[in-house]
């Protein structure tokens, strides 16, 4: 039966999956869903460098570190496409792998000084999610209830950001505030996901649910819901399942879930396989006919 | 001898990685070789539940095909409508926790440690050596130099077409450029590079001197056979550099490595900002004369 | 022998119909507009000449036979817009690449391309620029760059995208001088076009463009208010003062 560590840790990843279900349908809509993934990779240096420079591995500020390098990253991203001929793409990727690599560095450092903890990388990369204790739970359980706030706070002016930035400019809204708050709540979803699912599974979360609810609509409030339904269903069908065999990593069995739940959508959903594939025939019967 | 194979397969892996990333920035494809260099996992895992061997050549022929159904299913999914990023995003991260899974399942006592191949050990390297007609090198350095050879190939073979395929592709394809057959063999060079690279700098790594050094070398090329010249002179830059930075702190030579990749970026950004500025200054000067 | 013949032809784009049972023959030798709205589709008419969508029906034939990319017989001048001029090479990198296809698979260029490719930017007036980055050419210098590239190509058949837009009055001249040269030599010429006040006076066959093809012939025949009206529909208020200069009845 559930037994009461499993079901604290069901509630963990289902917060988890509906924070990161939110925020990652608006990363999606702005085209940034890999500015999610080099921001979660760039938070390893910050918690090797909070980590050295103030020798506790109290989760508080090992998190003030991760989130600084995390929004660091997501900036120098905006800045080398803004400031010189680099795309995009490249700028994501350099800055990811860049910053991933300072975080070795420190990591490396870290693992060799007395206090270092060797199982540091592993940690980082694949999370530790069946040794979640009360006190990340609860982090997880402020940072999800925050980001819902926020969100709904400031459904409005992010739904014109998004879809109009040039009239939402014309009417005044402080539009580089606004982004940045997203940003904020981007990288908070980062950092507290992180200790349980690890970076890439992490990026994984806030990209796989917003593009499944995608698939089944077009309207800003049912991608939200469906998009934090899917996030928060994988987080808790995926512990359930990694919980019924030892050594199987939570991580990957949340992030196989959610991939379940899109390969179905991208199926079925009405701007899924299935469907296109019978109006193309409908499409070549009518050519033929007419 | 030892810290000469280190450095020399570090130049090496600089020097291929700066070559083949020439054309993945032109192509924007740099995601693409991020995903790669998580999916070449999956490839791996899937060779070796095959053969179950560690055989270094059926790793490479995983990769290989990893690599080649990555660029296959993000052009299926993209193709479909879905935003490209996303569906990057959806296939490294999906066909990742794949091979972590099958990991765990069906290899969990070998030495297939997920932190070894996303970091490498490039101290290590000197220590595995292969003798192929009476020569012997470290297997890093035989592997890197066959796909840097293979690279080269592909680009005497190719250069023309591949130029034309990533300035202008629907003008390509209307004079009868098989663009997606080069697409397919560009990747697929692409996944031998990650794999080669592997044991020195480790997955993650290659793709800081996959993207960074062309990067920057497109910043102040004015053709491309000079981006060429420069992502391969900054590619081994970066990984001497990398080396005797991370020999003097004591720190981990492939991450040192990529952070030298970032270090040049930044310089040759300033550089060039300040060489311009002081040109502007030079020719306001000239013209108020 | 028709130039372009096009039977029965519908385009979708998933749900959207883009293109609904368009025809049309044209005859060899003649300057055609292309003119319609935008969004009338007039783009993924050439999208589907050229084979380069899936999901299209009907049979499109150019010089009597389907598109052989190979023949190298259809010369494409394709929008500015549709490159990115960052790319690190010069003006004259990419006429040569108008040659790729005389060339052949894993050879270099020779001589005799290069010198047609010099020649190719002669008649477009750029040969100063040869060596010139293209990220630093003009609007009108990009677009003639563009049209050297298919000159050097030597095609039959010719079919521009809006190479008109937003480029100077000397760049415009030039092109359309050369596009009648070539019309001189018997080569036909599609042109994808805006500007309605200069189709008398260029073209000398059109094709009005909305969906569907509603007409086209000879440019006098079927450039009229009421082909223009069933084209443009709500659209036409500022056409009645382009015509009322052009309109004879």
């Amino acid at each position: 039966m559930l037994s009461g560590n499993l079901l604290w840790v069901m509630l963990g990843t289902m917060l988890l999956g509906t924070a990161a279900g939110i925020t990652g349908t608006f990363s999606f809509l702005q085209k940034q869903s890999l500015v999610g993934d080099a921001a979660a990779h760039a938070a390893l240096p910050g918690i090797a460098i909070a980590f050295l420079l103030t020798g506790q591995k109290d989760l508080p500020i090992l998190i003030v570190g991760a989130a600084i390098t995390s929004a660091l990253s997501v900036y120098c991203i905006q800045w080398i496409v803004a400031f010189s001929k680099i795309k995009a793409d490249a700028a994501i990727g350099l800055v990811l792998t860049v910053f991933f690599g300072i975080g070795v560095v420190f990591l490396t450092v870290v693992n060799h000084s007395p206090l270092g903890n060797q199982s540091g990388l592993n940690d980082f990369i694949f999370g530790k999610a069946a040794t979640m204790t009360k006190v990340d739970l609860a982090w997880l359980f402020i940072s999800a209830t925050i980001i819902i706030i926020v969100s709904l706070l400031f459904y409005k002016e992010w739904k014109l950001l998004i879809f109009d930035p040039v009239y939402a400019r014309g009417i005044g809204l402080p539009v580089e505030a606004l982004k940045a708050i997203l940003t904020v709540l981007i990288v908070l979803t980062i950092v507290t996901g992180i200790q349980s699912v690890g970076v890439i599974l992490m990026s994984a979360l806030l990209i796989i649910p917003a593009v499944s609810a995608r698939l089944w609509t077009i309207k800003l409030s049912s991608m939200l819901i469906l998009s934090a339904a899917i996030g928060g269903i994988s987080g808790m069908l995926g512990t359930f399942i990694s919980s019924m065999r030892t050594g199987l990593s939570t991580g990957p069995i949340i992030v196989l879930v959610a991939s379940s739940i899109f390969f179905i959508s991208y199926l079925i959903s009405p701007a899924g396989r299935l469907n296109k594939y019978l109006r193309k025939i409908q499409f070549r019967k009518q050519g033929e006919v007419g | 001898m030892i810290e000469f194979w280190v450095i020399f397969t570090g130049l090496l892996v600089g020097i291929t990685c700066g070559i083949a990333g020439v054309f993945l920035i032109l192509r924007k494809m740099s995601m693409i070789a991020d995903a790669i260099s998580h999916t070449v996992l999956f490839g791996i895992v899937m060779a070796f539940i095959v053969t179950q061997t560690l055989n270094g050549f059926w790793l490479l022929i995983g990769a290989a095909v990893a690599g080649i159904l990555t660029a296959y299913l993000v052009q299926l999914l993209h193709s479909s409508g879905i935003q490209e990023d996303a569906s990057i995003g959806v296939v490294f991260t999906s066909l990742f926790a794949t091979g972590v899974l099958l990991i765990t399942l069906f290899a969990s006592n070998v030495h297939l440690d997920v932190e070894h191949v996303l970091m490498g050990e490039i101290a290590f390297v000197p220590w595995d050596q292969w003798t192929f007609i009476s020569i012997t090198m470290p297997k890093a350095v035989w592997m890197l130099l066959l796909v840097l050879f293979i690279n080269i190939g592909f680009l005497l073979l190719f250069f023309k077409e591949m130029k034309l395929a990533t300035f202008d592709a629907v003008y390509a394809a209307s004079i009868g450029v098989p663009i997606i057959f080069l697409h397919y063999v560009f990747m697929t060079s692409i996944s031998f590079t990650t794999v080669a690279a592997f044991d020195s700098v480790g997955a993650i790594l290659v793709v800081a001197m996959l993207i960074g050094p062309a990067a920057t070398a497109n910043l102040i090329s004015k053709t491309i056979k000079q981006m060429f010249l420069w992502s391969m002179f900054y590619g081994g830059a970066s990984a001497i550099i990398g080396y005797y930075l991370a020999k003097l702190w004591d720190t981990s030579i492939a991450g040192m490595m990529a952070t030298a990749v970032g270090i040049l970026f930044v310089v040759t950004v300033f550089a060039q900002k300040f060489v311009n500025h002081k040109r502007k200054m030079i020719v306001r000067k000239l013209e108020s004369l | 022998m028709y130039a372009l013949t096009v039977e029965n032809l519908s385009v979708a784009y998933d749900k959207k119909i883009v293109l609904e049972n368009a025809n049309v023959t044209v005859p060899t030798g003649r300057l055609v507009a292309i003119i319609g709205p935008n969004g009338a589709g007039k783009s993924t008419f050439l999208k589907a000449i050229l084979n380069q969508l899936p999901n299209k029906v009907g049979k499109i034939e150019i010089l009597g036979k389907l598109f052989d990319p190979k023949s190298l017989v259809v010369g494409y001048v394709p929008q500015r817009n549709a490159v990115d001029w960052d790319f690190p090479t010069n003006a004259l990198d990419i006429v040569l690449m108008g040659r790729y296809g005389h060339t052949g698979l894993f050879k270099r260029p020779s001589k005799q391309d290069k010198q047609l490719a010099m020649e190719a930017l002669e008649s477009v007036g750029m040969q100063e620029f040869a060596e010139r980055s293209i990220g630093q050419l003009s609007g009108g210098q990009q677009q003639r760059v563009f049209l050297a590239r298919a000159l050097a190509q030597n095609a039959t058949i010719y079919f521009l995208d809006e190479p008109f837009a937003g480029v100077d009055a000397a760049t415009e001249k030039t092109i359309i001088d050369i596009l009648k040269s070539l019309k001189a030599q018997g080569k036909s010429i599609f042109v994808v076009h805006h500007d309605l006040q200069t189709v008398k006076e260029y073209f000398d066959y059109t094709i009005l463009l909305n969906k569907t093809i509603l007409a086209s012939g000879v440019t006098e025949d079927v450039f009229t208010p009421q082909q223009l009206q069933k084209t443009y529909g709500g659209k036409l208020f500022m056409m009645q003062e382009t015509l009322g200069a052009n309109n004879i009845c």
